[in-house]
């Protein structure tokens, strides 16, 4: 029911931030942004705001500023640990937000990565998901070793064949790593003592997953996740993206500019669960200032900060109206980037959830310990398992 | 003038895969639920323990053409889980076994450089090969690698993961807010490797780790492998806990140091080792017989001898006698998936020499299987295994031990209460951890 249903809430975690400039804040904490302290650090902090998820964001080279390859910058943040083993890593310490880190899906294993993401769901008790990310960059390419890419040199590059096979290959990367979810079945373990069986084998099965780009036969090593499938999380600005989340996703984040997007968008995700609206935030409480703030990190920087999806600033009021809009068009939840961390992060958590609380639009305590409880999904039926 | 004492240098193994873990006891939990991680690491953590230690499997073992379901089934990914401890304890070592054919060093690099940050220095890579297509099945990249390649390709994807560690320096990262430098270096990570194996070029992406990178062990056998170790590992986790066998092992391994350079003390000989406590040594090798019965049951002792044969026993009764008929020659086919599918080289001798000691004995198939599978290493009260586990150490026969408790997850608990405190009186194991990183705790040294 949009319009009244309450809103969902995550927030993307990167670096100090997602403007170029924002490890210069006093508040900001560059030095610890590879240790399991600062992360465990804002994520406890997206809990205490109550929200559904973070993500976590990553890539197969460090951050660059160039369209492919490497941009030699030292005035940014670059390096970053694996999203993965960051989600692993704050699961235990953390108990009822939802983890979902990035996970490049070209070049990897879905073996490796349905387990791994498995795994953080049986670490977490039922918080885990994964949002698929393609890499299109040779530079990537090139630390595999294993096929050969073309260098991108336009955006345009992006629409030709290169992207809609790697798109292609996400779809049935995913479409793995969800039957390896479910190669086993939930009472698979038996640990019958009068024959000695400690699984029914019956219950155990092979996935024969044969596609393009690999094959894989299973069944997982891992039992089945207590999510039973854990969340998968689409970015999508493009067509193929959009294919892919109404294939493959359970929540679909979009970057629409006004309304009127948000209506063009609902038409391509069609049948996707939840459509997150996608914006980077710079929010302080006295009007005016977020803006400023902005422009004081885009004179650090030496450029003015664009993004892909809408840069936001004003007080958490003027986001809680956007976002009530925005929710009336048709949008189930926002993921929201924060411009600087701590500061922005806080600020979602502190200000603009209180400010929608106020308003009937947001949870004043969890509903439920697991992700897909949270964003109202049923455990899924296995597959494999007879009706 | 007397040698000094070496220190004693221990390691839990969580519980495998196969049947040394006695699944069929009350007191035994999930071998996937987080809890059970959490506990053995918190036991080993509170006993000062080195590391705790995972081995890998990719496929879930398959007997006849069916997944084995004899043993327990199912483990979690390694490098999450291990992150995942992380979290919950401070100091204790986090060993991973990470197969070198079915990845790439890239990945595998970034995953250890995450881990050892996560954790503040405490990684360590068992760096394993596989050469089986069964399990390459599972895999983008397929697994069939000739015999002859299989340590060649481990030490190259070694080598170049520690090329890719040693891309950034420890100092690159500088974060000045002030003058808005973030890097010193503005080709910090940039690396290049082309061998027979590997052909990669580009820019890391993880700064260096605490420890400049994981610990490394090795666990081959073989000439090859011992050598892989003498080359290059930090610890090797034996097969050797017998004292003989160990002081021999020992020696060769620690005499292969020197034409690469390095000293004994730079390679850790760590046996896996299993152990069974009492009150009294008496009640110890009463409980020890009880738990060999639990670990071969009827089942088991019939694929164990299947195993040896190569062919289907299944009509057998356990409490009976040996098959008459003589086993299949040519490569076993029945068990796939095994870590090390013990190839029997010779079958015919070893059924001939079975069936000669189970008639010498009165030996049934299940006693017969439980008789020469090996009994626990350490059997006996809390001073009698302290002080075993003291002089394979001192006898150099090891440099300490991986243990291998039978129940998950309270294994160690007892081990822990009980032998733990012996040792710290010998003075031969620490009482308090006196660094933080898992080099620190294996008395290496630290990289720059």
């Amino acid at each position: 029911m949009p319009g009244t249903s309450p809103l969902h809430l995550a927030v993307a975690l990167d670096g100090a931030g997602w403007h170029p400039a924002a490890w210069r804040e006093a508040d900001a904490r560059p030095r610890e942004l590879f240790s399991g302290r600062y992360w465990t650090d804002l994520v406890l902090e997206a809990e205490r705001g109550l929200l559904d998820f973070v993500t976590i964001e990553d890539s197969l080279g460090p951050q660059s500023t160039a369209l492919d390859g490497f941009d030699d910058r030292v005035d940014q943040v670059r390096g970053r640990l694996d999203a993965v083993l960051v989600a692993a890593r704050v699961a235990p310490s953390t108990s009822r937000i939802g983890l979902v880190p990035s996970a490049i899906v070209t070049h990897t294993e879905p073996f490796h990565l349905s387990k791994a993401v498995a795994t953080v769901d049986h670490a977490s008790r039922g918080r885990a998901g994964f949002r698929p990310v393609i890499s299109a960059r040779a530079s990537d390419a090139k630390h595999f070793g294993r096929r050969d890419v073309p260098v991108l040199e336009r955006l345009d590059d992006l629409e030709d064949r290169l992207l809609l096979d790697l798109f292609e290959e996400a779809a049935d990367y995913v479409e793995a790593v969800r039957r390896l979810w479910d190669s086993w079945e939930d009472d698979a373990e038996i640990r019958d003592a009068a024959t000695g069986r400690f699984v029914d084998r019956e219950k155990l099965h092979r996935i024969d997953f044969e596609g393009r780009w690999f094959s894989v036969r299973g069944p997982s090593i891992t039992p089945r996740p207590p999510q039973g499938q854990p969340v998968v999380s689409v970015l999508a600005h493009v067509a193929p993206a959009y294919e892919l989340a109404v294939r493959a996703a359970d929540v679909v984040h979009v970057t629409p500019f006004d309304s009127s997007d948000v209506h063009r968008i609902l038409r391509e995700v069609r049948g996707v669960p939840h459509v997150f609206g996608e914006l980077v935030v710079f929010l302080d409480d006295r009007p005016g200032a977020a803006a400023s703030r902005k422009a004081r990190l885009d004179e650090l920087a030496g450029a003015e900060y664009r993004s892909d999806a809408l840069v936001f600033t004003g007080t958490a009021g003027e986001l809680a109206d956007l976002l009530l809009g925005w929710r009336e068009a048709g949008l189930s939840g926002f993921r929201l980037r924060p411009g600087a961390v701590p500061h922005d992060l806080e600020a979602i958590t502190r200000a603009l959830v209180p400010e929608l609380q106020r308003r009937g639009a947001f949870r004043t305590e969890y509903e439920a310990d697991t992700l897909r409880g949270l964003l109202g999904l049923p455990r899924p039926v296995n597959r494999y398992a007879p009706a | 003038m007397t040698k000094p004492r070496k220190q004693v240098h221990l390691a839990v193994h969580f519980p495998g895969v196969n049947n040394t873990t006695v699944w069929s006891d009350p007191r035994s939990g999930s071998h996937i639920d987080f809890s059970s991680f959490r506990h053995l690491a918190q036991t080993a953590e509170r006993a000062k323990f080195d590391f705790l230690f995972l081995a890998e499997g990719l496929r879930l073992r398959e007997y006849a053409g069916q997944i084995h379901d004899l043993d327990v089934v199912g483990r979690p990914d390694t490098f999450t889980v291990l992150a995942a401890l992380a979290a919950v304890t401070d100091r204790l070592g986090l060993a991973g076994t990470i197969n070198s054919t079915f990845n790439e060093p890239y990945e595998v690099a970034r995953q250890f450089a995450s881990l050892d940050h996560l954790s503040d220095g405490r990684a360590a890579w068992n760096v394993v090969t596989s050469w089986d297509a069964f399990t390459g099945e599972n895999f983008r990249r397929g697994g069939f690698l000739p015999a002859d390649q299989r340590y060649e390709r481990a030490e190259r994807f070694m080598r170049t993961a520690w090329e890719l560690f040693d891309s950034w320096r420890r100092d690159a990262v500088v974060a000045d807010k002030e003058s808005g430098r973030f890097l010193d270096d503005p080709a910090a990570g940039t690396f290049a490797h082309q061998d027979a194996h590997f052909d990669i070029a580009g820019r890391f992406g993880v700064p260096r780790s605490p420890q400049g990178r994981p610990v490394i062990f090795q666990a081959g056998d073989s000439d090859g492998g011992r050598e892989f170790a003498a080359a290059t590992a930090d610890a090797i986790f034996s097969r050797h806990s017998e004292l003989e066998a160990g002081k021999a092992f020992y020696a060769d391994v620690k005499g292969r140091l020197a034409k690469y350079g390095r000293t004994p003390d730079q390679l850790l000989v760590l046996p896996a080792s299993t152990f069974v406590l009492g009150d009294t040594d008496a009640e110890a090798q009463d409980i020890a017989a009880e738990v060999r019965r639990q670990q071969v049951s009827g089942p088991t002792a019939i694929r164990h001898l299947e195993e040896v044969w190569n062919r289907d026993l299944t009509g057998y009764d356990p409490d009976g006698p040996l098959p008459d008929v003589d086993p299949i020659a040519g490569e076993n086919t029945v068990v796939k998936g095994r870590a090390s599918v013990r190839q029997h080289r010779d079958p015919f001798a070893v059924a001939k020499q079975w069936r000669e000691l189970a008639e010498a004995k009165g030996l049934s198939i299940r006693d017969l299987v439980i008789h020469v599978s090996g009994k626990q290493t350490y059997i006996g009260s809390p001073e009698t295994v302290a002080e075993a586990i003291d002089h394979s150490v001192q006898e150099d026969a090891s440099d300490g031990a991986i243990l291998v408790p039978h129940i998950t997850p309270g294994g160690l608990d007892e081990f822990a209460d009980r032998v733990v405190p012996l040792l710290q009186e010998r003075g031969v194991f620490r009482t308090e951890y006196e660094g933080t990183t898992l080099r620190s705790h294996l008395g290496l040294a630290d990289l720059p």
